[in-house]
C-alpha cells in the first residue's frame, strides 16, 4: 500500500522456557529413584483382561522395581527430548507430555501393587464411570462459558440432578422419569443463573456461589426432614442396568472397560463429540462463540445476545443435570447429603484445563476419574499409606493442574462480563 | 437509496442525546455529519442501525417508514455500518467475521466456509482491498481490519454505508485512499454517511454537511465553507484553532532515551531501538498513526512495560527498569491514554481520585492513615485551579463528563512538583472548552522549565503544541523534526518514509 | 424509597453488590423469612394432612399452616434470644449468649471474606483457613506449656498467623500463576481437611491421649482457653470480644487507612491501580493474608473456645456461612456485624427447633434465600414495587464498554 522501507514490526526469536524439561527431568529422577531404586522387589502382575472376556490377554508379570527403573529411564529420555527442543526454541509437543504422564502413572501403579495385581480393566472402567459426572458437568460448563457466562453453580446443578433423579425415580418407580426430572431441575437452576447474570446483571461468580449454598441447604433440609425418615419410599431408586454393547464390548482391554456400562455413560460418549461438532462446525456454534468473545460485535450483526446466552446456559444445565443423575441412579442409587463432594468445582477446573474444548476437557475429566478410583484401589492394595493423604489426591491433582497449566490459556474474551444494551 | 431521518429523539434518563434531528441523504451522495466529541453523532447512527430504539421520530428509506427492531432489520433494509471501534471477533478469521449473522449453511446448519471465502475474495478484489479470507483478524494491521469492516457491510449489499470516525486509525495516505474508496462507492450509487469531527476531511470529500451540537442539528453547510465557520457551528462560539505559545527557553536535558526496545505479545519489537532527548522547557511530540508503538513507548517510560534493551535517564537518574512507583517518586507525571481504564477509578470520589498515586506519604497520608483534613483541602484547591466542573469533591468520577474527568487526571499530575511530564492522547474524547484548557496547562508546564512529552495521533494537536516532533512507524523513530515541518512531510513519515 | 445512592445505570450492578443499600438488605431478610415460612409449612405433617381434605375444611389447613410457621419461628426466638418458657433467669437469658457465641466466628470469618470481596478476590477458602489456623493453635494449646495468659496470647497469634499464611498462599498462587482463586481455595479446603484429620489421627502428632480410631485432639490446656464472659453457667467466651475487636480493626483498615484505600483501588480498577504505582501482585498477597488473618480469629474461637477435644469438623459450616454473612453485610464492618448476629441467631436456635420436630436445616434455606435476594436488587425492587433506577445506559458507560472491547488490544 504505502511505499515504506520496512512494512512491519521486527520480530524477535521466541524464547521457550526450560520449565517443562526441567520439571520432567525432576519427575523422571523421582520416579526412577522412588519406584525403581528404592522400589519393592515383589512381582507385580498387570491384568489386562478378566477371565470371562472374549479374548484373553495374558497377564504381564514383572518385578515392581524393575518397572520403576525402566520407566524412570524412558522418562529421562523424554525429558532430554524436551530439553533439546527447548534449545531449538520449540515447545514440547502435547503427545510427549501425555506419554510422560501415562508412563508415570504406570510406574505408580506398579509400585503400589507390588506383590499384587493391577486390574487394568477394572481401573479404567471405574475411571470412566467416575469421570462421567465430572465430564458432563464440564460440558455444561463449556456450554455456559463459551457464550460468556461463568458458571460456578455446576456443583449445585450436579446436586440438583442427583437429588431429583433419586427421589423422582424412587417415587415413580421409573428411572427414566428420574433422569428427566434431573435434567429439568438442573435446567431450571440454570435459568435462575442465566436470569440473574443476563437480566439482572449480577456478578456471575457470586450468583453461582449463592446458588450452590442454596441448593446444599435445600437438599440437606429435604434429606433431614423427609428422605431420612421416608427412605424406602423416596430414596430407593435403584440404578440403571449395565448394558454391554454387543461387539464393542468384546474388544480386548478396552471393551469391558468402556462398553459394558450404563446408559448414562453411553449418553456421555455421544454428548462430547456432539458438542464439539455444534460448537465448531455449525452456524449455531459460530454465533455462540461470537457472543462469548465480543457480544457487542455479535449484537451489531443482529445476533440476540441475551437469548443466545440464556438458551446455551439452560441447555448446559440439562447436560449437568444428567451428570448429577449419573451420581445417583447411574452409580450408587440413593441420594446422600452433599454427595457431589466438590466434583462440580473439579468440573470447573476441567473446563479451564481443557481450554474450553469438549475433547480436551473430557480427557482431563478422565484424569480426575482416574485419580478418584486410584484413591479407592490404592487403599485396598497398599493399606500402609495414610488414607487421609490418599483422600486428598484428586484435589491436589486439581490444584497442581490449575496452578501449572492455567497461565497460558485464553478464556472466551467476554467471559464473565455482563452485556448491557442501550 | 434515499435515507431520511425525521425528528429523531433519543434520551438516556435526563440526558437528551438526540434532539429532534432531521437528516436527508440522497442516493450516491457523501453526506458528512460533523460535530465535536459528545455531540450525539454516534447515538444517532446507532439509532439508524437499530442498536438503539428512538424515543421519537422516524427513519425513512426511499420515503418508506422503517421500523427496526435490531441491527438485523437495518442490515436487511440495506444499511451497513463501519464502526469506529471495530466490531470484529479477534480470534475468528476474516471469512468468519464477514459472514457472522448471515452465514451460508449446508445441511444440519453446518457452516459453508468455502462460499464465505469466495464472497470475501470477490469483494476484496473488486475494490482492491487485498485481504486474505483465512487470516485471523487479530493478526491483521489496523488498516486492514478496517477494510474487513467495510467488506462486512458490502457483503450484505449495503445501499447506505455509515462510516463512524473511520480515519482515527489511518495514516494521511491511508485516509486519502479511504476517501477514494468512498468516492468510488458513491459514484456506484451507494449513499454514504461520513461521521467525523475533523474539518479537513469533511472539506475534502463531503457533498453536503450537517453540523450537530449538543444533540441537535445546528444547520447545514457546504464543503466550500471556511474551516472557521464550520468550527464555530460545531462549538457555538468563535473558535481560535491555533495554540499560542512563545519560543522555548531551553534548560538542561531532562529526559534521555537511548536504544529503547520493548518486545510485545507476539514476539515483535513494538518499540525498536528508540532514542531521543527532551530538554527542560520544550515539548517533544511523538506523532504517528495509532498502533505504531507510541502507547508501548509511553508505558515503558513510566515503568508499566518492561524494556528489553536500552536506557532511560531522567537527568542524572537512571530509571530504566524502575517500578512505576519509583518513577512516580522521581517526579514523573503521566496522563495515560485511556483515562477510564488507567487514569481514574470510576467508583471513587474526585478527592479519592486526586490522591490515587499519592497514598504513600504526606501530605495526603499520615503514616498508614489517610490525612482526611489535608486531602479535602488539597482536593478543593485542585478542583478550583483546574476548573473541574462538579458539585463537589465527593462526586463520583463516573458522574463527570469526559472533559472534566480528564481535568481531574491533569490536576492530579500537574498538581505536584514534576521533573518530567508525559501526556498520552491528552484530549481524546474531550470537549473543545476542556481541550483549550488542557493545552494551556501543557504549555504552562513547558514554560515553567519542565520537559514535556506529548503523544498524539491528532496531527493538529501535534503541530500546535510541539517544539519538535518525533514520528514513529512500526516501533521505530522515523525522524525527529522541527515543528514547522509541513503536514505532507509528516504524513509521509507517518507512513514510514524516512526523511 | 431512594435508599439507593447508586448511579442511574445497571451496568454497575456488579459493584453494587458490594455496596448495597441497608434497606434492601432488610427487605431481603424479610423475604428470606417468608420463603422459610413456606418451607416450614410444606414440610409440616399436620398441614400436609389437612391439605388432603382442603376443600372440605380449608380452615384446618390454614390453621395448621399458621401453627407450623409460628411454632417454627417462635422456637427460633426461644433458642436464640429469650426463652420465655424457662423457669429461671439463667436458662431464660442463655439463648442470647448462645447467639453471641455462634456469631463470633461468623463475624470474624465474614470480615475475612468481605475483605476479599472488596479487593476483587473471592475467598471461598475460609473453612480451610480456619482448619489450618486451628491446627496450629491446637499444637500450641495442647503440646506446649506456657504460663497463664501468655499461653492464650501465643496460641491466638499462632492461629491467626497460620490462617493468614494459608490465605497468602492463595494470593501468591493467583499473582504468580494466574490460578483462579475460587478453584484454588476450594481445593485447599479439602486439602486442609485431610491434613487436620491426619494430624488428629496420629498419636505422635495431635491425637488425644487415650483416643481410639476416631481423629480427635486433646482439649486445649486451661491456660490457653478463652475465658468465659459471664461465669460458668454460660458458654459465651471471649471469642466474641475478639470478633468485635476485629470489626473495629476492619473498619479502620478499609475506611481510614492507606492500605485499605489501595485494597479498594485494586478491587475497583486493577489497571488504574497499577498506573498509580500500586504493586498489584503484592497487594493480592497482602489482601489474602489479611483476609486469612480475620478468618484466623474464627480459628482462635473454635480452637481455644472449646472445653473438650476437637474433631476435624470443628469448622462446621462457618466457611460457607461467612460468604453469606459478607454478602448480607455488603462487605462493610457494621453490616458484617449485624449479619453475623442474625446468622448466629439461626445457629443458636437450632436445638429449640429440633425439639419441636422441625429440622433446623430450614434456617439454611432461609439464609440461602436471603443472600439470593441480596444478590438481585432489581428482583427485590420488583417484588416491593420500589421505584426502579433509570433503565438506561449512560453514553459514557457505553463508550467505556466499547473501549474495553473494541480497538487494538
Amino acid at each position: 500500500m504505502s511505499a515504506a522501507t520496512n512494512d512491519s514490526f521486527s520480530r524477535v526469536d521466541e524464547r521457550v522456557s526450560y520449565k517443562t524439561p526441567i520439571v520432567m527431568a525432576v519427575f523422571a529422577a523421582l520416579v526412577g529413584v522412588a519406584f525403581g531404586v528404592f522400589g519393592k522387589p515383589e512381582a507385580v502382575s498387570f491384568q489386562w483382561s478378566n477371565p470371562e472376556d472374549f479374548i484373553h490377554i495374558p497377564d504381564f508379570v514383572v518385578a515392581s522395581n524393575l518397572v520403576g527403573m525402566v520407566v524412570g529411564v524412558v522418562l529421562l529420555v523424554l525429558a532430554a527430548l524436551a530439553f533439546v527442543r527447548a534449545r531449538a526454541a520449540r515447545t514440547t509437543p502435547m503427545w510427549v507430555t501425555l506419554i510422560f504422564g501415562l508412563l508415570t502413572v504406570v510406574a505408580l501403579l506398579g509400585w503400589l501393587a507390588a506383590g499384587n495385581s493391577v486390574p487394568f480393566a477394572f481401573i479404567l472402567g471405574n475411571a470412566v464411570v467416575l469421570a462421567v459426572p465430572i465430564a458432563l458437568g464440564a460440558m455444561g460448563g463449556i456450554m455456559s462459558e463459551r457464550v460468556g457466562v461463568v458458571n460456578i453453580a455446576i456443583e449445585g446443578q450436579l446436586l440438583t440432578g442427583a437429588f431429583l433423579a433419586a427421589v423422582v425415580g424412587s417415587l415413580t418407580d421409573n428411572l427414566y422419569f428420574g433422569l428427566i426430572a434431573a435434567m429439568v431441575g438442573a435446567a431450571l437452576l440454570s435459568m435462575v443463573l442465566a436470569a440473574f447474570a443476563i437480566v439482572y446483571l449480577v456478578d456471575q461468580i457470586i450468583v453461582g456461589v449463592v446458588l450452590n449454598v442454596l441448593i446444599l441447604g435445600i437438599t440437606n433440609f429435604l434429606y433431614a426432614q423427609w428422605l431420612s425418615s421416608d427412605g424406602q419410599n423416596s430414596n430407593f431408586p435403584g440404578t440403571f442396568e449395565i448394558m454391554p454393547i454387543p461387539g464393542l464390548s468384546s474388544i480386548p482391554i478396552l471393551g469391558p472397560a468402556l462398553f459394558e456400562s450404563r446408559i448414562t455413560t453411553y449418553l456421555t460418549y455421544l454428548i462430547i463429540p456432539a458438542l464439539w461438532f455444534i460448537l465448531f462446525k455449525t452456524k449455531l456454534g459460530l454465533r455462540a462463540r461470537a457472543v462469548g468473545e465480543h457480544p457487542l460485535a455479535a449484537d451489531t450483526v443482529g445476533i440476540n445476545v441475551a437469548r443466545t446466552r440464556f438458551w446455551w446456559v439452560t441447555l448446559g444445565g440439562v447436560v449437568a443435570g444428567l451428570g448429577g443423575a449419573a451420581l445417583t441412579i447411574g452409580s450408587v442409587g440413593a441420594f446422600g447429603r452433599g454427595m457431589s463432594g466438590g466434583q462440580g468445582f473439579i468440573a470447573l477446573a476441567v473446563v479451564i484445563l481443557g481450554r474450553w474444548h469438549p475433547f480436551s476437557a473430557a480427557a482431563a475429566a478422565l484424569l480426575f476419574g482416574f485419580s478418584i478410583i486410584l484413591r479407592v484401589w490404592a487403599n485396598q492394595v497398599s493399606p500402609g499409606i495414610p488414607t487421609d493423604f490418599i483422600t486428598m489426591v484428586p484435589y491436589v491433582v486439581t490444584l497442581i493442574a490449575v496452578i501449572g497449566f492455567v497461565g497460558r490459556v485464553r478464556a472466551p474474551a467476554a467471559d464473565g462480563q455482563p452485556y448491557v444494551k442501550g | 437509496m434515499k435515507l431520511e431521518l425525521r425528528g429523531i429523539t433519543k434520551r438516556f434518563g435526563s440526558l437528551v442525546a438526540n434532539d429532534h434531528i432531521d437528516l436527508v441523504v440522497e442516493p450516491g451522495e457523501i453526506h458528512s455529519l460533523l460535530g465535536e466529541n459528545g455531540a450525539g453523532k454516534s447515538t444517532l447512527m446507532n439509532v439508524l442501525y437499530g442498536l438503539y430504539i428512538a424515543d421519537e421520530g422516524d427513519i425513512l428509506l426511499d420515503n418508506v417508514v422503517q421500523k427496526f427492531k435490531g441491527p438485523g432489520d437495518a442490515m436487511a433494509a440495506g444499511i451497513g455500518m463501519v464502526h469506529q471501534h471495530f466490531m470484529l471477533i479477534p480470534v475468528f478469521t476474516v471469512a468468519e467475521n464477514v459472514v457472522l449473522g448471515n452465514e451460508p449453511t449446508g445441511a444440519l446448519g453446518i457452516l459453508d466456509l468455502d462460499s464465505a471465502r469466495k464472497r470475501v475474495k470477490e469483494i476484496s478484489d473488486r475494490f482492491g482491498f487485498d485481504i486474505d479470507p483465512d487470516a485471523m483478524v487479530e493478526d491483521l494491521p489496523v488498516g486492514a481490519q478496517q477494510r474487513v469492516e467495510i467488506i462486512k457491510a458490502l457483503a450484505r449489499d449495503a445501499k447506505v454505508l455509515v462510516l463512524d470516525e473511520p480515519t482515527a486509525v489511518l495514516t494521511p495516505q491511508e485516509t486519502d485512499e479511504l476517501m477514494g474508496i468512498m468516492k468510488g462507492l458513491a459514484k456506484a450509487g451507494t449513499s454514504i454517511v461520513f461521521i467525523t469531527h475533523k474539518l479537513r476531511e469533511v472539506q475534502a470529500v463531503a457533498d453536503r454537511i450537517t453540523v450537530i451540537r449538543l444533540g441537535a442539528v445546528v444547520g447545514d453547510a457546504k464543503p466550500t465553507d471556511s474551516a472557521e465557520k464550520l468550527a464555530t457551528m460545531m462549538v457555538g462560539r468563535a473558535v481560535d484553532l491555533g495554540v499560542k505559545k512563545k519560543p522555548p527557553v531551553l534548560g538542561s536535558t531532562g529526559l534521555s532515551v537511548k536504544g529503547l526496545t520493548v518486545v510485545g505479545d507476539r514476539n515483535t519489537k513494538v518499540v525498536d531501538d528508540v532514542s531521543f532527548e527532551v530538554r527542560g522547557g520544550e515539548v517533544l511530540a511523538i506523532a504517528g498513526v495509532q498502533g505504531n508503538g507510541q502507547s508501548e513507548l509511553a508505558e515503558a517510560l513510566v515503568g508499566l512495560m518492561h524494556a528489553t534493551a536500552g536506557t532511560i535517564m531522567l537527568g542524572d537518574l537512571d530509571i530504566t527498569g524502575s517500578s512505576v512507583r519509583e518513577v512516580i517518586d522521581a517526579g514523573v507525571g503521566y496522563i495515560p491514554e485511556d483515562r477510564q481504564k488507567d487514569g481514574l477509578v470510576a467508583d471513587f470520589t474526585i478527592a479519592e481520585n486526586l490522591m490515587l498515586n499519592k497514598s504513600f506519604g504526606p501530605p495526603w497520608a499520615k503514616g498508614v492513615q489517610i490525612d482526611f483534613a489535608n486531602r479535602d483541602r488539597l482536593a478543593d484547591v485542585l478542583i478550583d485551579q483546574f476548573d473541574v466542573r462538579t458539585p463537589g469533591r465527593e462526586t463520583l468520577a463516573k458522574q463527570l463528563s469526559g472533559g472534566n474527568q480528564q481535568k481531574v487526571v491533569v490536576a492530579r499530575e500537574l498538581g505536584r512538583d514534576l521533573n518530567l511530564f508525559i501526556a498520552s492522547q491528552p484530549t481524546r474524547g474531550v470537549d473543545v472548552g476542556s481541550i483549550e484548557f488542557i493545552h494551556e496547562r501543557i504549555i504552562a508546564t513547558r514554560d515553567a522549565g519542565k520537559p514535556v512529552v506529548i503523544i498524539s495521533t491528532e496531527l493538529d494537536e501535534v503541530t500546535g503544541l510541539a517544539d519538535r516532533i518525533a514520528v514513529m512507524y512500526r516501533g521505530r523513530i522515523v525522524g525527529i523534526v522541527d515543528a514547522t515541518t509541513s503536514r505532507e512531510t509528516l504524513g509521509r513519515m507517518m507512513a514510514g518514509a524516512t526523511v | 424509597m431512594s435508599a439507593e445512592t447508586q448511579p442511574t445505570t445497571w451496568s454497575t450492578a456488579a459493584k453494587e453488590i458490594v455496596s448495597g443499600g441497608a434497606f434492601r438488605a432488610f427487605l431481603s431478610v424479610i423475604l428470606g423469612f417468608i420463603v422459610g415460612a413456606l418451607f416450614m409449612v410444606f414440610s409440616n405433617e399436620a398441614f400436609l394432612n389437612a391439605l388432603t381434605y382442603l376443600t372440605a375444611r380449608p380452615t384446618d389447613a390454614l390453621g395448621a399452616g399458621w401453627t407450623a410457621i409460628s411454632d417454627g419461628y417462635l422456637a427460633l426466638f426461644r433458642g436464640s434470644i429469650y426463652n420465655y418458657q424457662a423457669d429461671n433467669v439463667v436458662a431464660a437469658t442463655r439463648p442470647i449468649t448462645e447467639t453471641l457465641r455462634f456469631a463470633g466466628p461468623l463475624i470474624a470469618a465474614g470480615l475475612g471474606v468481605a475483605l476479599g470481596f472488596r479487593v476483587g478476590l473471592f475467598n471461598i477458602g475460609a473453612s480451610g483457613q480456619i482448619l489450618f489456623g486451628a491446627l496450629a493453635a491446637t499444637w500450641v494449646s495442647t503440646r506446649i506449656s506456657l504460663p497463664w495468659g501468655v499461653h492464650l496470647v501465643v496460641a491466638a497469634i499462632v492461629a491467626i498467623a497460620a490462617a493468614a499464611a494459608f490465605g497468602a498462599l492463595v494470593g501468591f498462587l493467583k499473582a504468580r500463576t494466574g490460578a483462579h482463586e475460587v478453584i484454588v481455595t476450594i481445593m485447599l479446603n479439602y486439602v486442609a481437611a485431610g491434613l487436620i484429620t491426619f494430624f488428629f489421627r496420629q498419636d505422635y502428632l495431635l491425637r488425644e491421649a487415650d483416643g481410639g480410631g476416631t481423629p480427635k485432639s486433646d482439649a486445649p490446656a486451661e491456660t490457653a482457653q478463652l475465658p468465659t464472659l459471664f461465669g460458668d453457667s454460660f458458654t459465651l467466651h471471649a471469642g466474641f470480644l475478639l470478633a468485635l475487636v476485629g470489626v473495629v480493626i476492619y473498619w479502620w483498615l478499609m475506611e481510614r487507612s492507606t492500605i485499605g484505600y489501595r485494597f479498594r483501588m485494586v478491587g475497583h480498577n486493577i489497571d488504574a491501580a497499577r498506573t498509580a504505582g500500586v504493586n498489584v501482585n503484592r497487594t493480592f498477597v497482602y489482601a489474602m493474608a489479611a483476609s486469612g488473618a480475620f478468618v484466623g480469629i474464627a480459628a482462635v474461637n473454635q480452637a481455644l473456645g472449646a472445653r473438650a477435644g476437637l474433631t476435624p469438623d470443628l469448622d462446621g459450616t462457618i466457611g460457607f456461612d461467612a460468604i453469606t454473612v459478607a454478602l448480607l453485610g455488603s462487605s462493610t464492618g457494621p453490616g458484617v456485624l449485624l449479619a453475623g448476629l442474625l446468622f448466629g441467631a439461626f445457629k443458636a436456635g437450632a436445638p429449640a427447633m429440633q425439639v419441636i420436630g422441625l429440622s433446623p436445616e430450614v434456617t439454611g434455606v432461609v439464609q440461602g434465600f436471603i443472600v439470593l435476594f441480596i444478590a438481585a436488587p432489581p428482583l427485590v425492587r420488583a417484588i416491593f414495587r420500589l421505584p426502579p433506577p433509570q433503565k438506561s445506559t449512560v453514553i459514557a458507560d457505553w463508550w467505556a464498554g466499547l473501549r474495553k472491547k473494541g480497538v487494538a488490544k
